[in-house]
């Protein structure tokens, strides 16, 4: 008792962006708040990126040509990798939730593991798709 | 007790229901984004090789007379339009308090994706 008299645990009610760095999230919160970030960043992403991408790749040989020229640019490399990874997290984690809402792994333990897989499967397969891109593969 | 006025100064503005649409909407869009993705793994793990002919027919492929990897992916951008709307509107609502910037943030959103469908559209129709 004594213990937490002397050093009263932090208490956070409305978050500040000042305390961001210093509330501890658990696994779930982590996912959630990137499900969030990484949603946010596909649709900034849509038109300005993924969709004149998805037009030169389809439009004509030349330009899927042109495409695979400026992916050689490591800089072009670390955009497809962003945007793969927010696709990949935000399906993953998605998926998680749609699960989550048929309450199944609703308690505390199941939904700490569930978070954890999410994070294991996006991140794995993040991983594959830069060892591609980086022709280690 | 006496009958509920839903109009005027007393109208009921939340509550229940408010919002069931959209959560059901947010998920059906998800479980169809995430089939046609498996659709497109499927198509994409098939490839003979990976060229500009095989990326091309992923979207263009026909059944019989019916432009189906069209019909697919237009289906799929109207999904992922609507799923976006939901959340990023949910994302002003809960960080962005005064009513005249969210509205404009709103009207800004719905405007950008309304843009993207037409650019997709273009896009996928002309390949």
């Amino acid at each position: 008792m004594s213990d937490t008299a002397a050093k009263p645990r932090p208490q956070f009610r409305n978050i500040g962006i000042a305390q961001i760095a210093k509330y501890r999230l658990p696994l779930a919160g982590k996912l959630s708040i990137l499900h969030r970030v990484s949603g946010a960043l596909l649709f900034l992403c849509l038109p300005l990126v993924i969709l004149p991408l998805f037009a030169a790749s389809v439009a004509s040989p030349e330009s899927y040509a042109q495409i695979a020229e400026y992916a050689g640019n490591p800089l072009v490399k670390l955009v497809f990798l962003a945007l793969v990874w927010g696709y990949l997290h935000h399906f993953c984690a998605g998926i998680r939730y749609l699960i989550l809402d048929l309450h199944i792994g609703l308690d505390k333990v199941s939904a700490q593991k569930s978070a954890g897989v999410a994070f294991g499967v996006s991140l794995a397969l993040t991983l594959v798709f830069a060892l591609k891109l980086f022709g280690v593969l | 007790m006496a009958e509920t006025k839903n109009y005027g100064s007393k109208r009921l503005v939340v509550g229940a229901h408010y919002g069931v649409v959209d959560f059901i909407a947010q998920r059906i869009t998800a479980v169809i984004m995430v089939v046609y993705t498996l659709v497109l793994l499927v198509g994409f793990l098939a490839m003979p090789s990976f060229s500009y002919e095989s990326w091309k027919a992923l979207f263009t492929f026909q059944v019989g007379v019916l432009p189906v990897g069209q019909m697919l992916a237009t289906l799929f951008f109207f999904a992922l339009a609507w799923h976006a709307w939901i959340g990023v509107r949910d994302i002003w609502m809960d960080y962005v308090r005064s009513t005249g910037v969210r509205l404009f943030l709103q009207v800004l959103t719905i405007l950008w994706l309304v843009a993207s469908v037409v650019y997709f559209a273009q896009i996928l129709w002309s390949i």
